[in-house]
Order: C-alpha cells, then structure tokens, then sequence
C-alpha cells in the first residue's frame, strides 16, 4: 500500500497487543457503570481541576479502555473528586468511584511509581 | 454446706465471664492514649460517676430511648434487661434473707428454691415469692415479644431485625432457654412441694395432676444451670458482648473520650457495644428506599468484629447520619465508618477461636506509600483584600441561580466582599475525606485557607454544607464560617437587608450536611420563616431525610440514588408546598430532577423576596442613563 502513497499513521494506532487493560478490567469488575460511558465529555466540560489544567475524565477513560495507562497514571491523582461529573453525567457513570478504583489499581500494581 | 453437682457449668460460665470481663478493660484501658487515659481516671473518681451510673440505670436496664422512640421494642429490652437485673437483685436479697446463712455464693441465690424447697409458705415469705414470681413473668413477657419478633419483626413495629450468624444463634437459644428452663424447673419444684407463688404454684399444682413433677424438677435444674453458663461461655464470641462493654462504654463517654480519627480502644469499645438490635437499618434510607440491606451499621459493626474485609461495606453509606441520631447506645457511628475508610485493605488475618476472644486490636499501620503532592498545578492566585469572603463551592457552580441571589444579597448588603471562586476555585477537601484520602484532602485545605488568609477576611459565606462542615471543623482559619442562610439570618437581625414576604408554602429540607452533620437547624428555618410561609414536614431537623446526592456513597448506583431521591422529594411534598426549599446546592439538583414542584434554595427564594434600598437602585438608574449617553455618542 505504501507504493500507493498510503501511510499507518504510527502514533495513533490503537495496539491491543501491547496494551494493558488490566487496569480497566479492574475498574469493569467493580464499577459496572463504566461501561455505559458514551465519551460525551460532560464530565470534562464541568471538571473542577480541568479548569487549571488539561485533565480530562473523559481523555483517561478512553486511554484506559484502551490499555494505554502512562497517561492516565501520571494524571488521575489530579482528580479532587468533588463529584460535579457524577451530576452532569447523562448516563449514570459513577465517575468519582472509577477514579477512586483507578487510583487504587495504579496503587497495587507493582510498577507504581509517579 | 449445700451443693449440687447441676450448679458447676453455671459456676464455670459466671467465674469465666467476670474474669474475661475484668481481664479485656485492664486490655483496654492499657491501650488507652495517655490523654485519655487520665481523662478516664478522672471520670471514673470524679462528677461523671454520678451521671454514668444514672445513665447505665436509665439507658442499659430501663432502655430510656428505645421506649420513646417505640414503646413495644423498648419494652422488650427493658423486660429482659431491667427484668433480669431485678431477678439477680431480689433473688440474692432472697437468699440472704431466707438461707441458711449471710452471704451466700451467687449459685444459691440463682437456685434458691432447689435449695430452699420448702420456703415460702406463710406470711412474707409467701409475698416475697410472690414478687419474684411478678420478675419472671415480666422478664418472660419481653420475651415472647423477642422470640415473635425473631420471626415476625412486625410485632415492635420494626421492619427489619438482624441476620444473625451460627454462635449468635446458639448464644440466642442458651438466652432463650434461661427463664422458660428456670420457670420450669421452680414450678415442678413447687408442684412437688405443694408451695410457689401465683405462676410456678398455680403451674405446678397443674402439673402435678398429670406429671412426675417430683422427677422431672431435677432435669430442668441442670437445663438452667447449661443454659446459663453457655451463654456466659459463648458471651464474648457474640453480640451479648455488648452487655458489659456497653457499662464501660458509658463511663468513657461521659469522661470525655471521643472517637477521633484513628483506630484506637474507644473506636473498639464502641464496636463491641454494639447491641445488633436494628434500629439503625431501620432508619437507613439505603434500607427503606432503596431495598439495600447489607451495609447498614449494625452489620459494619459485626464485619469489623469479625475481622472481615469491610471497605465496600464502608464505603456504600450515604453518610447522612441518620443512624447516628436513631442509635440508642449512643455509638458515634458515622467517624467508625470513616476510620474504616481511611483504612487500607488489610490482610485478613486467620481465624482462631482464640482471636475471638482476644482479637488484636492493634493493626499495624500500613505504610503508605509517599508520593508527590497531588495538586502542584493549581497557580497560585493574588485575592484583594475584603471584609467577607464568599465561597460559592464546586456544587454552587452546577446551580448558577444560587450563587446569582448570593451575589444580589450581598451587593444589597453594602458589605465589602469578594467572591472568591468566582471563576471556579478548587474544591473544599471534604469528597477527598469521604474517599478515606486524608493526606490528598489536607493539601486542597492548605491551598484554600492561604487563599482565605490573604483575603484578610474575617468572615466566610459559603453556599455549599459540605464546604461549611468541612471549613468549620478542619481548617484552621482564623474566621467565622457561615453557611449563607446563617448568614441571611444575620442580615435580617441587623435589618441591613430588607425582605418582602412572599405569598407561598414552603417546606424546608434539611441537608444532612448542614443539619445533622453541622449541627444548623433553626437558623434557616428563621429565614424562611421571615420571608415565606413555612410548613412542617414529617420529617424535620434530626429525623430530615437524605436527598441521596450524597457526595459520601462511593459506591451506590445511579438507579438507586434517584429511588431515594423519589421517596425523599414524595415525602417533602405531601403537603403540596409551593416550593420545596433546602440550603444545599446538591440537594437541589439532586430534588428537582424528581419532582414537580418547584425546589430552590433558601438563597434564591431570599433574593426573590430581596428589597433593593432605594439608593443603590437611583444609582442604577443612573448608571444606565450614563451608558446610553455614551452609546449615542
């Protein structure tokens, strides 16, 4: 395909190989209400910390969806957990909860390091 | 000498229990912090004596607030309680009295009549008999009651009793077979005889007509010593713990020993005074409106006396502390939880039947892990200097018809003040605590009070109860922190702002943060009062409902909150107000996305009623004109 002057952009390809999702299946199994996100960005748009910062609740959850969690381990502790998401969230995601799980799940595995 | 082989598995379970009972308060009293170590010494020689032993009488025998909140419960424990301390009393009166000699080992006050079979014939002795016989049927009246309620709650107007687990059933039964196997035993006894008082008498001349009263008398001797000494044995493994914990308990409390943050003897003592009686599922929303019943206090206080994994239960609570104000033995149950909160996962340690008379309560802390601070990247900002600082709060900036009015009152109320998180500020800290993240929590405190104390302020508004709780109790700031309708309530005892009286019915709702969190009752009820027509609700100040916004639920489903929120919003509504009035941004949005009426905060109802002095209105005027003169040019 290259011949033809098609390319793979590298930096966006989603490699469910390499990626590791245990953090989100971790999340799953305790938070079932994870799943229902829509990525509609309600909770970003309100966010407390997003207003000093470029955190977003709805950048980590699909980054951890993904498996791919540097970001999301170098950014989740922003959270101040006010709990504005849960309100405007139009599917009933418990959003303080995952990102209390998510924490948690960087904090037991072996590798955390900040 | 009289004795009786029958008598030793009581002798055994009495001499086990006042040794195990004496051995765990020299434990505890040994793991006391010296603070309060001394603070106990001097409860226990000093004033607090009195009351303590006037409230052991009132509360652990007479069962003083069970019977006002529900007479038939009360009763219930009362009979059993009170019942049986009188029995121990008079029976040892008794037998000091009427034995052989003074002083007598407790057994032969226990088994008087086995001993004594011939007595209580004549005269007094034949009335005293009588009394005794009065005790027992008040004591077996309580417990026909526990016994229905067992299997049918309804019968002292609970609607739910405790699940209970394999010991507790066993150490149930021993309890329930102590006063049926004592009536028993005393009326074959009697029957034998010819002799007994209106009950055992009356039983065992009846008894006689068709029984070997004479043998069977012996038997059932040996079923109330059993009885009575496993449940002693088993006493400690159970929930009948509470019986003597609950004396200690008393005596701490009234030395002025709080609970506290950590784990530590007065958190323990708490937990094993725990009595299971189920007043406090009762009074969970989670219970009643939602069908939860798994986290409730009384079952968090088992799972904890058990060694069991209890973060999820810990963490599923609203938080409203309505078990807190229901909880007869006075258990300060909302800081036990949030100890558990701040709590890792810990290992759970194997069980041993040893552990469970002897659990080690000392945990060793564990080690967190240090980390960076959190919240590096909030910029550090230059706040002018003001008189009133006003903190609308996270919440407050969902609901931008609350900080609106607050801004319109303090505009009319001339005072010099700056809104401080006009532009979003951060948050309070108090979610950070509810979460069991304390050290995360005292950081968001440290930048917010820097931020207060450059104002100069000496007074701080805020429209958030969460806000309010947490800035009075955790931050050290040099200022009065009031909540906006304390503050409303200032303007209108000073008359700097006037109000109009707006033509509506108005039923308040409480917030649980605000009310039985904080302690602010009447201060917005004043408010409303002055500028609307309030009406009562059932469910006022203590006994006000949680929304079910609740920021202190981790875990609850969103299904859920809105079962609750429903119920709450019907509840409040009953009466068909105008407007559902509540103090709390959350509450707020959490009520009106349930219901029909209207529901504002006491913020915006009081704008509404706002009278703006006519001076500022001129300048106003005045103003405008100025602005069209300019657009013309």
């Amino acid at each position: 395909m290259d011949k033809f002057g098609y390319t793979i952009s590298k930096g966006r390809q989603i490699d469910y190989d390499s990626n590791d999702r245990r953090i989100a299946e971790y999340i799953y199994e305790r938070e079932p209400s994870f799943r229902l996100c829509i990525e509609c960005g309600g909770c970003s748009a309100t966010c407390t910390t997003g207003n000093f910062t470029r955190f977003s609740l709805r950048e980590l959850n699909i980054l951890i969806k993904r498996g791919e969690n540097e970001k999301v381990r170098q950014n989740i502790r922003k959270c101040m957990l006010c709990g504005k998401c849960i309100l405007v969230c139009p599917r009933g995601v418990n959003t303080r909860n995952v990102v209390v799980l998510a924490r948690q799940a960087f904090q037991k595995s072996d590798d955390y390091a900040v | 000498m009289q004795f009786d082989p029958f008598v030793i598995p009581f002798n055994i379970g009495l001499y086990f229990i006042i040794t195990y009972v004496v051995v765990r308060c020299i434990i505890w009293f040994r793991d006391l912090s010296r603070p309060d170590k001394l603070r106990l010494q001097r409860g226990f020689f000093g004033k607090p004596f009195g009351e303590s032993l006037k409230e052991i009488f009132l509360e652990s025998l007479i069962h003083r607030k069970i019977l006002k909140s529900n007479l038939r419960l009360g009763y219930m424990h009362m009979s059993l309680a009170f019942g049986w301390f009188l029995l121990i009393f008079f029976g040892t009166v008794e037998a000091d009295v009427f034995g052989d000699h003074h002083l007598n080992a407790p057994y032969k006050a226990i088994f008087f009549r086995f001993f004594n079979p011939d007595h209580g014939r004549t005269g007094f002795e034949s009335a005293y008999g009588f009394l005794m016989d009065l005790i027992l049927a008040f004591i077996l009246s309580g417990l026909l009651l526990a016994v229905t309620k067992r299997f049918y709650s309804r019968v002292v107007g609970m609607k739910k009793t405790t699940k209970l687990k394999i010991t507790d059933r066993i150490a149930l039964t021993s309890l329930w077979m102590i006063f049926p196997s004592r009536l028993l035993a005393e009326s074959f006894t009697s029957g034998a005889y010819g002799n007994g008082s209106f009950m055992t008498g009356s039983l065992g001349a009846w008894f006689s007509t068709f029984l070997p009263v004479r043998e069977l008398a012996y038997p059932f001797w040996w079923l109330y010593s059993l009885s009575l000494g496993t449940f002693f044995v088993l006493l400690p493994l159970t929930r009948y713990m509470h019986i003597p914990t609950e004396l200690f308990l008393i005596f701490m409390r009234n030395s002025g020993i709080r609970t506290g943050d950590k784990p530590g003897t007065y958190s323990e003592v708490q937990t094993y005074s725990c009595s299971s009686c189920g007043i406090c599922i009762d009074a969970c929303q989670m219970s009643f409106a939602a069908g939860i019943n798994t986290m409730q206090s009384a079952y968090l206080l088992k799972a904890i006396r058990k060694n069991d994994d209890v973060s999820h239960m810990a963490q599923n609570c609203l938080m409203c502390g309505r078990c807190d104000q229901k909880c007869p033995v006075g258990i300060e149950l909302s800081p036990i939880r949030m100890i558990q909160r701040r709590m890792e996962d810990s290992e759970n340690d194997f069980r041993t039947v040893y552990k469970g008379y002897f659990r080690s309560q000392q945990r060793p802390e564990p080690v967190k892990p240090v980390m960076p601070p959190s919240f590096g990247f909030i910029p550090e900002a230059e706040p002018k200097k003001v008189d009133v600082v006003y903190f609308a709060g996270c919440m407050s900036h969902l609901t931008p018809g609350i900080k609106n009015s607050m801004v319109k009152i303090l505009n009319a109320s001339g005072l010099s003040y700056s809104f401080i998180d006009e532009a979003g500020g951060i948050c309070c800290g108090r979610p950070m605590m509810l979460a069991g993240l304390d050290r995360e929590a005292r950081e968001l405190i440290n930048l917010n009070s820097q931020l207060i104390w450059k104002t100069g302020a000496r007074t701080l508004v805020t429209s958030c109860p969460i806000c309010y709780k947490v800035f009075k109790e955790s931050y050290y700031l040099d200022v009065e922190v009031l909540h906006h309708s304390q503050f409303i309530g200032n303007l209108i005892r000073e008359n700097t702002v006037k109000f109009n009286f707006l033509r509506k019915r108005v039923v308040f709702h409480t917030p649980c943060e605000l009310g039985r969190g904080s302690g602010v009752y009447d201060e917005p009820k004043e408010v409303l009062s002055h500028i609307a027509k309030l009406e009562k609700s059932k469910f006022e100040d203590q006994n006000s409902l949680c929304c079910g916004g609740s920021l202190g639920n981790l875990k609850i489903d969103s299904r859920d909150r809105i079962r609750i929120a429903t119920q709450t919003a019907a509840e409040l509504t009953k009466g068909d107000p105008d407007i559902l009035a509540t103090a709390c941004p959350l509450c707020k949005k959490t009520l009106s996305a349930v219901t029909g009426t209207r529901v504002a905060d006491i913020a915006e109802i009081a704008a509404e009623a706002l009278v703006i002095p006519r001076q500022q209105r001129n300048i106003a005027k005045q103003i405008r004109i100025i602005k069209e003169l300019a657009d013309i040019s």
